[in-house]
């Protein structure tokens, strides 16, 4: 049977040659990175050059790269240990309604604390509009954390102008990159963030480890306590091989992420354009053009999508969706909530998110099963008839 | 989350789906906010099930479960067939997942919902909306829908 694999926002198989880099660090490279002996300067050597890599990735200096267990303790980390920090900066908090948990519920979390918190709308593409900030920051705000990508629509924030709307203000701008890291160009002072989470799995590099950008002069603190780990802003024996896995993986992003783009945003084009010419009553989510290269989402009216899941893995595809069912709780993605879309619309959700290894062949596989499946999902279903 | 195999295979190759001509009754429960909608209609002879299909939105578990307690009840006496329960259906399908049990179990309560509008007279308006899942897995949801499984 065949087997292809469209859920890369979800995770991407670790690259050959990432795997091959990381492996010496397991069995002959073993150091404590912390350790005065020579395999321990060989560890922290490893460790540095791959703070060089990712730095370099994302524009940044090495110096401003924290190595972290991936991207929701960045998430976690850069949020509340800047509010512990620099409490004179303000009490209020400003993110949006389609954020990853890992930056949603760090914020409600402090909500429960006593911080005052503002979860921006956005609009049908899910876009955060600038206005929308401008209208609700205040003298108090002290961060605004607001997603580069979305996870399951694809949108891509207007970063930029939102950063400099918080810096106006005084405020420090975070944003979770997890998502765009490795697909798009990610460069920390063009966008002007001063905090920026990434992870490595989702760039071909291993789980398991992540990193915070901190911009110079921005003060965050220690989340995790119990060592000068990370310029004692990350306690705990650092993940070398992870680290290093991590390194790799971004040094050939960075060569191969030109080269990668335009392919997936026809794959992309393509599958979008097959499934609305053969599949009547479906909704695109997310934004026409302003989405991530290989990223696919829609709404299928009628139908609900794990059993969309399901049946396309039972042809040996494997992709996401929104609805309740599909992620084990009673309501549909938040995300597709906030776009607007109606309860019954976001339980018809299907992501499919193509990565390098993705072919023509496989889209149109995909084009071949998929219109059947939701015909004959709809055939059993009492709506819409 | 796992599902069994016979929930697989009855959401894989669903028996007895689509609708009846002539329904005696019609019964149908779930919201499309939840993400399930059971609709089941049957035919009654000599107070027996004689023929029975259904239509159901909703994940593999809910398809499942109505392609199941249509295959367990069709020839069976109105009597018996208003003493399947939930449960009953979920133990022929070798188990649901616990968060499959609430919300996309009901379609034995929409087999009722048919045998009450034939016993009514026959109403294929009978369309009634019954359970929800908006709310927490212990609130309205599921005492409304009776089927607190002990484990």
């Amino acid at each position: 049977m065949k087997s292809i694999y469209m859920d890369h926002s979800a995770t991407t198989p670790v690259d050959r040659e990432v795997f091959e880099a990381m492996v010496p660090y397991y069995t002959d490279i073993y150091g404590n990175s912390s350790s005065v002996h020579s395999q321990g300067q060989k560890a922290y050597r490893a460790l540095e050059e791959s703070r060089e890599k990712v730095a370099a990735l994302l524009g940044a200096k090495p110096n401003e790269i924290i190595f972290t267990s991936g991207g929701t303790e960045a998430d976690n980390q850069a949020i509340i240990t800047y509010l512990a920090k620099n409490p004179k900066k303000g009490n209020h908090i400003i993110t949006s309604a389609i954020e990853h948990h890992a930056v949603l519920h760090t914020c409600e979390f402090l909500a429960q604390q006593g911080f005052e918190l503002t979860v921006l709308p956005v609009n049908s593409y899910g876009e955060v509009e600038p206005d929308t900030l401008r209208d609700a920051i205040r003298p108090n705000t002290a961060l605004v954390s607001i997603m580069h990508a979305n996870n399951e629509i694809g949108t891509i924030e207007p970063i930029k102008e939102l950063a400099a709307i918080a810096h106006e203000a005084g405020a420090v701008f975070h944003t979770d990159a997890v998502q765009t890291v490795g697909k798009i160009p990610v460069n920390v002072t063009e966008l002007g963030v001063d905090l920026l989470s990434a992870s490595a799995h989702k760039l071909y590099g291993p789980k398991g480890v992540g990193c915070l950008y901190v911009s110079k002069g921005v003060r965050i603190g220690s989340f995790m306590h119990g060592g000068g780990h990370e310029r004692n802003l990350r306690a705990g024996t650092v993940n070398v091989p992870g680290v290093v896995g991590f390194a790799q993986a971004a040094e050939m992003a960075m060569q191969r992420l030109s080269s990668r783009e335009a392919p997936l945003a026809g794959l992309a084009k393509r599958l979008t354009d097959g499934i609305f010419a053969a599949i009547p009553n479906t909704r695109l989510t997310g934004h026409p053009e302003k989405r991530l290269p290989g990223s696919v989402s829609v709404c299928f009216d009628y139908v609900e999508g794990e059993s969309i899941l399901l049946m396309l893995d039972n042809h040996g595809i494997m992709a996401s969706s929104g609805s309740a069912c599909a992620s084990g709780s009673l309501d549909p993605s938040h995300v597709l909530l906030a776009i607007g879309l109606p309860h019954e619309a976001a339980h018809g959700s299907l992501r499919l998110t193509m990565g390098k290894d993705n072919t023509e062949e496989d889209v149109d596989y995909i084009l071949k099963v998929l219109p059947p499946i939701i015909k004959n999902l709809r055939v059993m279903s009492p709506l819409g008839q | 989350m796992q599902y069994s195999q016979k929930v697989m295979d009855h959401f894989m190759n669903p028996r007895n789906v689509g609708t009846l001509e002539n329904p005696s009754g019609v019964g149908e429960v779930g919201n499309p906010t939840c993400g399930d909608i059971m609709h089941i209609e049957i035919v009654v002879k000599d107070d027996r099930i004689e023929d029975i299909k259904f239509r159901t939105f909703g994940c593999a578990a809910a398809i499942a479960t109505s392609s199941m307690v249509t295959e367990i009840v069709k020839g069976k006496t109105l009597e018996e067939a208003e003493k399947i329960t939930n449960r009953t259906v979920a133990e022929a399908l070798d188990g649901l997942p616990p968060v499959k049990m609430h919300c996309s179990n009901l379609a034995a309560d929409a087999l009722h919902e048919a045998i009450k509008s034939y016993r009514q007279g026959g109403a294929p308006e009978a369309s009634i909306e019954k359970g929800c899942c908006q709310s927490e897995p212990d609130s309205a949801c599921q005492q409304g829908m009776e089927i607190n499984l002990p484990k």
